[in-house]
């Protein structure tokens, strides 16, 4: 792992840059976040295809639904307590259910968006999202893998929600890294427990799996960047071969990576399972690593977790 | 039938045409009469018109996009019309196309806060190849929308709604004054008699020169025009008539 730190928002603008260059016909709506999301870089380059419909998320996600409709890629980015959370009636009706192509980029998720507190952390984005039957839901564990899922989103037909955050966390990836729509990624090796996280959790899932080692527990860390389509096979065969998981994630753990996990293996492969994550409670205002702490998400509380199930798989 | 038989430019055998202009119905739940005027043009048999909401029909209760091929737009969800709208509007610009975009709102949709969001962004864009019909009958889910359809005036007038003896809310949301709040938002404002369909198709074609900004076509109309009974009664809203009413209601329209 390198030291260097990036927010996985700051992939957007770029990466939709270099695409159009590439030939894509994207086109962005901004709801006024556009210097947050990074979307305006875009705006900077194309400004005929870069449309300001002011602070207006509904009609936003219904304009990118019209001009979608007419073929093109439309990228549409704000805060993620905005969108899903101000407009779901707008994605569900106007994007999920006619498979428009329309990229939803959530950024600052999570608690981690830290000081301007509840209003702003989006911590039920995930539940909101994977509800919907046809969108594909992607949680990048860091820049490399943003700029990666950003183009793979681009680049495949249909709804897609990419969830970014708002602080430098480290970038965990080179660019040997390959984001794989459908895959989740064997970012660490491991046979005795597994831990499946996503997003600013994999990075603490890699320090959790250093802490392990040290005391003789082998973790497999699992990025389950790719939500949905969620990669099946990867989640059966951790349990089958470590039979003890840990699930990781900023957000609820109702209705996000641990319900999916959950009822994946109840259906196939029940193994002890435990969820770190935020417990039906909405997070205060503090620096993000503060946060991270306060509410349990931390290395720390992943070993202890790790530990736990597998004393009831021993058990 | 003005829009779809005159104004529209389409084609019913290429329903995907990229250059055809595009009606979009906001108010979903007239879906019915839209599938109507579709058959009527040869988007699908006449005969299946019948299979109205039941299940395996391509017509279902509230438009569904390309369902059948033709429809732009899943609604049903009151006040997205006009925002997509806007988008295919900005899109034929984008792509050097000529066409128009028609968008028929009700009344309900004016309540959705979402439209006027969406007016104020097409003003802002200056669409002039975006045309705006508000079907304005003043009646919707509950009852009337303000006091102006409801008759009995020797009863006090509340700020708030109140339900009448009828059973139906009266003042749901007062829209005056209508013209005013579009002109203000930066629309072109023209008004017409809903009822008349040659002067709604002249008023269809003044809106198509417009330069500059979008236009908003007011067509004042009466819900359930020219049956006795259902005109202007809010109980036929979101109520099919009974076979006797059917009948009935047919023959006043022969």
């Amino acid at each position: 792992m390198t030291t260097k730190a990036a927010a996985t928002r700051e992939a957007l603008g770029p990466t939709l840059v270099r695409l159009r260059r590439e030939g894509l016909d994207i086109v962005v709506v901004d709801a006024d976040l556009g210097s947050s999301t990074t979307a305006r870089e875009f705006g900077k380059v194309f400004p005929e295809r870069f449309f300001a419909v002011g602070v207006a998320e509904q009609n936003m996600v219904n304009v990118a639904a019209g001009l979608a409709a007419t073929g093109k890629t439309v990228f549409i980015s704000t805060f993620a307590v905005f969108a899903p959370g101000r407009c779901f009636d707008q994605i569900r009706l106007g994007i999920a259910q006619p498979r428009q192509n329309v990229k939803l980029v959530g950024s600052h998720a999570g608690i981690i968006t830290g000081e301007d507190g509840a209003s702003a952390h989006a911590i039920d984005d995930l539940s909101l999202m994977l509800s919907l039957p046809g969108f594909r839901v992607i949680v990048p564990a860091d820049v490399v893998e943003a700029e990666q899922a950003i183009e793979v989103a681009a680049r495949t037909s249909g709804p897609f929600y990419v969830r970014c955050v708002r602080p430098k966390i480290p970038v965990i990836y080179d660019e040997s890294h390959e984001f794989q729509l459908g895959k989740a990624h064997l970012t660490r090796p491991g046979k005795d427990v597994t831990v499946m996280a996503i997003g600013v959790m994999v990075w603490k899932a890699l320090e959790a799996a250093e802490l392990l080692a040290q005391q003789g527990i082998d973790c497999r860390v699992l990025n389950m960047a790719s939500l949905k389509p969620l990669d099946v096979e990867a989640v059966l065969a951790a349990a089958r071969e470590t039979g003890a998981i840990v699930t990781a994630e900023d957000h609820l753990v109702h209705g996000g990576l641990a319900s999916l996990v959950a009822q994946t293996l109840a259906l196939h492969q029940p193994a002890p399972m435990a969820f770190i994550g935020m417990q039906d409670q909405y997070a205060v205002s503090g620096r993000w690593d503060q946060l991270l702490e306060h509410y349990g998400l931390t290395a720390e509380k992943i070993a202890e977790a790790a530990r736990s199930v597998l004393a009831r798989k021993k058990g | 039938m003005a829009l779809y038989c005159h104004t529209l430019r389409h084609d019913p055998q290429n329903p995907q045409w990229p250059d055809r202009d595009r009606f979009i119905l906001s108010k979903g739940h007239a879906a019915p009469a839209v599938y109507a005027v579709m058959a009527e043009c040869g988007y699908l048999p006449v005969e299946e018109l019948i299979t109205l909401r039941k299940l395996g029909s391509c017509l279902e209760g509230h438009l569904v996009a390309d369902s059948p091929p033709g429809v732009e737009m899943t609604s049903g969800s009151l006040g997205m019309g006009l925002s997509f709208s806007l988008g295919q509007a900005l899109a034929a610009r984008l792509d050097g196309k000529d066409y128009r975009v028609y968008c028929l709102l009700g009344d309900g949709d004016l309540n959705e806060g979402q439209t006027w969001e969406a007016a104020m962004a097409s003003a802002h864009h200056q669409v002039d190849n975006l045309i705006a019909i508000i079907d304005y009958n003043r009646i919707q889910n509950d009852g009337f929308s303000d006091y102006s359809r409801y008759e009995d005036k020797s009863r006090p007038q509340r700020i708030a709604g109140w339900v009448s003896e009828e059973g139906h809310t009266v003042n749901i949301m007062a829209l005056q004054p209508l013209e005013e709040k579009w002109r203000a938002f930066g629309w072109q404002v023209l008004e017409t008699d809903g009822h008349d369909l040659s002067a709604l198709i002249e008023t269809l074609e003044k809106a198509k020169g417009t330069k500059g900004r979008p236009t908003v076509i007011i067509a004042h109309t009466v819900k359930g025009k020219g049956v006795s009974f259902m005109e202007n009664n809010p109980a036929f809203h979101g109520k099919a008539p009974t076979p006797e009413q059917a009948e009935k209601a047919l023959a006043e329209l022969a």
